[in-house]
């Protein structure tokens, strides 16, 4: 820098810590709430130093699940939410990067139409067409399934324009070794494009993964049964009974084992989520 | 670009294509379609007929006062998300470029927000603001003050600004601290040989450098506001109280599923459509090209 000034350096510091506590003060507040019993919770006096209930709370909304509000037992609703947001990354890869290998790597008719169709999907996202979509899937038959909870969620363009921006710049040259050894597309595909998009595909699954396990409003209308319901609605619907009754110790607790995953997943692959996030908005 | 090697294939494009373009058209374009279809269609009370209304749809939307109401909250929610997001990211992001030790661990620190699903952060934020319950509610009502999100439209407003602004505060800071990195070290030194000190030199030198950013995080929170928030909404107020949190989107949901009006919904979804639209036209158009570099 251009002038150092230890006092400055003090304030950035100061900002920054009181950044970090205000960002994790709301998760810690629930993580506190999570670990006390029901009265102390209700009481409005939580303390701000964890109680000892918190292996018990924990097991009760894992396995048992609070009987009055749902009744599927957090576990479930754990598995629904990986299976969803895992299909939405996988289909989302596998559509996408097959799409952008026909749009790039070879000449049809209609190409551009094809660009295009897709390249549109951008503008609109589910929330605007939420009813209709509803519909078709309906008549799809696919409420309450897997399918119905993940197809819709991959009909857009970010990945394909992602592989397409990565594939540009791709050497020509690798084809042409390709070709002269006798390969065709879909082995050069396999063999040479794949490996290199490795970084790629792991960023787009990293960003797909989170989109997908943070999704609300989707999974909101298409799941009526409790047993398909992922766990970001799961604690929407353990607090719409009255106060009184609502167990917001159990409801914190599953909201810390919602936030944990897509959590980890930004800390622990930090740089593939930076890249994820600033390629897919290009 | 274009690439100049390519495979001759006749079927195979195609067949590589297929899956996407399958998904598109059955739950994009078959919907989006019926979105705009359904907004000239009025249907029975019981969704058996349905007939050819014209824009009477459109016409009966925007003569109500609720519509109105709710367009009139959505600005003011999107602007307060928008200006506070940008704002608060532009100060961490500012003081995090400033080589000090530790700061990647800040940087991990600042960005794991972004993670957390918006009705999640919904649910968080209401639960320390609840008036009975909340940690930091309490403080507020020894104050004095009668804090109570939800009878007071005010509060209600305040407290889902609070938790979208938490949850966004991190995209945005990451993509200034990329732009804040990216500006030549040699300019900011030439400023300061020139005598300027460290608040002349940003506004004069850096603030004008990071416009394209600014520009595109503008559109992309608009956007976040408008549709992502959704679930803080919902999770927090469910639109309450008396529809003082009642955004365009949300009105959307509301009006379709609890209101049974889905010709109504349809025509909101559209008027929704057309500003995405043109929100993003305004993107690809002027964030190359209009502001400085």
């Amino acid at each position: 820098m251009v002038e150092h000034r230890p006092l400055r350096d003090l304030v950035a510091y100061l900002v920054l810590s009181l950044g970090v506590v205000i960002f994790a003060f709301p998760v810690y507040v629930a993580f506190v709430a999570s670990t006390y019993d029901a009265a102390t919770v209700v009481s409005g006096n939580l303390p701000l130093v964890p109680g000892g209930r918190m292996l018990e709370n924990y097991y009760r909304a894992v396995f048992v699940g609070g009987s009055r509000f749902m009744n599927q037992p957090v576990g479930v609703l754990l598995v629904n939410s990986f299976i969803t947001a895992i299909g939405i990354a996988v289909g989302k890869i596998i559509i996408s990067i097959l799409s952008a290998f026909a749009i790039v790597y070879f000449r049809f008719p209609f190409r551009k139409t094809a660009f295009w169709i897709i390249f549109i999907t951008l503008m609109l996202p589910v929330e605007v067409r939420i009813y209709p979509t509803y519909k078709v899937v309906a008549d799809l038959r696919m409420l309450d399934t897997y399918a119905g909870l993940i197809l819709p969620l991959i009909a857009s363009a970010t990945g394909t324009l992602l592989f397409r921006q990565f594939f540009m710049t791709v050497p020509d040259e690798l084809l042409e070794a390709s070709r002269i050894d006798g390969a065709g597309p879909l082995r050069f595909f396999w063999d040479t494009l794949l490996p290199l998009s490795m970084t790629t595909v792991a960023a787009l699954f990293v960003i797909q993964f989170i989109y997908g396990w943070n999704q609300y409003l989707w999974p909101l209308l298409i799941t009526t049964k409790d047993s398909m319901q992922t766990i970001v609605i799961g604690i929407k619907k353990m607090l719409t009974t009255t106060d009184e009754l609502a167990e917001w110790q159990l409801a914190m607790a599953t909201a810390v084992l919602a936030m944990l995953p897509p959590v980890a997943v930004v800390i622990f692959m930090q740089r593939l989520f930076v890249k994820g996030l600033v390629e897919t908005e290009k | 670009m274009e690439k100049s090697v390519v495979f001759n294939g006749k079927l195979l494009p195609y067949v590589l294509l297929a899956p996407q373009l399958a998904i598109t058209l059955i739950f994009f374009y078959w919907p989006a379609s019926q979105a705009i279809w359904q907004s000239f269609l009025r249907e029975d009370a019981f969704g058996l007929n349905s007939e050819f209304v014209g824009l009477e749809n459109y016409q009966a939307l925007f003569a109500q006062p609720e519509y109105y109401t709710a367009i009139g909250t959505t600005v003011v929610f999107s602007s307060l998300v928008t200006v506070l997001s940008l704002g608060v990211a532009l100060l961490f992001a500012t003081q995090a470029d400033k080589n000090l030790k530790g700061a990647s661990a800040y940087k991990t620190l600042m960005i794991w927000p972004y993670a957390v699903a918006p009705a999640i952060a919904g649910v968080l934020w209401f639960f320390i603001f609840h008036p009975t319950l909340g940690t930091l509610a309490r403080p507020l009502r020894v104050m004095g003050f009668d804090w109570n999100p939800m009878l007071n439209g005010t509060h209600a407003m305040v407290l889902v600004v609070m938790a979208a602004v938490w949850k966004q505060v991190a995209y945005n800071f990451l993509f200034f601290l990329a732009g804040l990195q990216a500006i030549p070290k040699s300019v900011i030194e030439a400023g300061a040989i020139d005598g300027a000190g460290p608040l002349r030199r940003f506004w004069t030198i850096i603030f004008p450098l990071l416009s394209p950013t600014t520009f595109f995080l503008l559109v992309v929170n608009i956007v976040y506001v408008f549709f992502e928030t959704f679930g803080i909404i919902d999770a927090v107020t469910s639109g309450g109280p008396a529809g003082t949190t009642t955004t365009m989107v949300y009105k959307v949901f509301a009006d379709g599923r609890l209101g049974g009006d889905l010709g109504g919904s349809a025509a909101q979804s559209v008027v929704l459509m057309v500003i995405v639209i043109a929100l993003t036209a305004i993107q690809f158009r002027y964030v190359e090209r209009k502001v400085q570099y």
